[in-house]
């Protein structure tokens, strides 16, 4: 039976803590050809840079070979091929499929289609599975394990896709959420019904001072422009968080700063000297987490 | 002329703006058998309902149940020889496929030649309609 992962919710927690332990074993030691004589195509409808290169990477430290494209206006996709043909064709070649593509829920459907498993590297605003599991990897690194953590996520809440996901995943863990987010950008109420329905507590705050003592992970995100359909509605909230080091003095030791980059605004340079600044190495994470999905997907860990 | 049915089906408690919904759903649009339907009978349940009565025809509880997002108090009478034999209500199925349109302007459904799949939540008073592509909940008014 294929596996693929497509949402953050295909996965129970063994699965998640599997991957993680794997991804420990692959930070390790990141050059290990188990896959040799693979093929596997990275096909991107969309830009990215970190994503598709950590993928792109992964697949070869693990001795696989890539096929793929990171812009669809060189394929027959602009001469109007449907996504399921070029599905179709692409799993007639290869032994797994990545894939990007703006349109939410594409990676669910290629996934139904295709003969081979089909990672989701992000479908418009719904999904990006792997990105969360890096962040629960560069989480269970800095704080020793994932259990009763203090987490505050902040910026926007609404469109940011990786807030949700994580806090899909996190629920396994019995956390405490902290939201901090301009009223225009609140996490959507289904979300916090989940959580209700889960007994998991959360606060809401407008000020990025008031939860910074409490939390043992701060999750900054952008304020993604290409998200929004009112571009009065960006202008107004496009710069309204702004995290500087004078502001880390009263944090806790072990809180560290992540977040899923690229970022603008909301972090100062001031704050990479800190020890509190974690988002590099969050990214660095990306390509053990991706080597430890694909390794685990194919059935070879 | 309308003359009462001798063999059949009959969708009663439909609520009125609905009939045609319930008629593209059940495949009856081309239909060559005879279809008599009211629209705007005064109901107590419904303030104004509407009603099919289909003859010589008959439907798996399945193709009856996908009308359960848009006419959830519906009655369906099976009708042999004049008299009803049947009497049945409808369930609301876990999946509905190939009705509803997804009202993410974003969702593949919308783009491509993809059948749309939901899962149906029900709080008690409202459906709504969880999206298998996207993941987005589309509410069951203004579904069309």
């Amino acid at each position: 039976m294929k596996k693929s992962l497509i949402s953050i919710r295909d996965f129970s927690k063994e699965e998640i803590l599997h991957v993680l332990e794997v991804a420990k074993e692959f930070e390790k030691n990141r050059v290990q050809n188990i896959l040799e004589g693979k093929v596997i195509a990275c096909i991107f409808f969309e830009p990215s840079t970190r994503t598709r290169l950590s993928f792109e990477t992964a697949v070869n430290r693990l001795g696989a070979k890539v096929i793929g494209f990171s812009d669809a206006t060189n394929t027959s996709v602009s001469k109007g091929e449907t996504l399921k043909d070029t599905i179709k064709m692409v799993s007639n070649y290869v032994d797994m499929i990545i894939m990007r593509h703006p349109l939410e829920g594409s990676s669910r459907y290629a996934s139904e289609v295709a003969s081979v498993p089909v990672v989701n590297a992000g479908d418009g605003a719904n999904q990006h599975p792997s990105q969360t599991l890096l962040d629960l990897y560069s989480i269970m690194q800095t704080q020793g394990h994932l259990d009763g953590l203090t987490i505050n996520m902040v910026g926007d809440l609404k469109y940011g896709r990786t807030t949700h996901s994580l806090l899909q995943a996190m629920s396994h863990f019995s956390p405490n959420f902290i939201f901090t987010a301009p009223d225009e950008l609140k996490m959507p109420v289904e979300y916090k019904d989940f959580l209700k329905e889960k007994g998991i507590p959360y606060k809401e705050t407008l000020s990025l001072e008031e939860h910074l003592n409490d939390c043992d992970i701060l999750y900054m995100t952008r304020v993604q422009q290409e998200r929004f359909t009112d571009p009065m509605e960006y202008e107004r909230v496009k710069d309204v968080y702004r995290l500087e080091a004078s502001m880390l003095s009263g944090v806790k030791p072990n809180m560290k700063v992540l977040h899923p980059l690229p970022r603008v605004n909301e972090i100062d340079q001031d704050v990479d000297e800190t020890p509190y600044a974690y988002y590099f190495k969050q990214a660095e994470n990306g390509l053990y987490v991706r080597m430890s999905i694909i390794a685990y997907l194919l059935g070879y860990r | 002329m309308v003359s009462a049915l001798e063999n059949g089906t009959v969708l009663d408690h439909i609520p009125a703006g609905n009939v045609f919904k319930v008629l593209e759903i059940l495949g009856l649009m081309g239909e060559k058998n005879r279809i008599t339907i009211g629209i705007n009978l005064d109901s107590k349940y419904l303030g104004k309902k509407g009603i099919i009565k289909i003859e010589d025809k008959f439907f798996r509880d399945d193709e009856l149940n996908k009308l359960a997002i848009i006419a959830p108090k519906a009655t369906v009478n099976i009708i042999r020889d004049f008299r009803v034999v049947e009497k049945k209500k409808l369930t609301m199925p876990e999946e509905i496929e190939g009705i509803a349109r997804c009202m993410n302007p974003k969702c593949i459904t919308n783009h491509q030649p993809v059948k749309t799949r939901f899962k149906t939540i029900d709080n008690g008073n409202e459906i709504s309609l969880l999206c298998h592509y996207c993941e987005k909940i589309t509410d069951v008014k203004g579904l069309y």
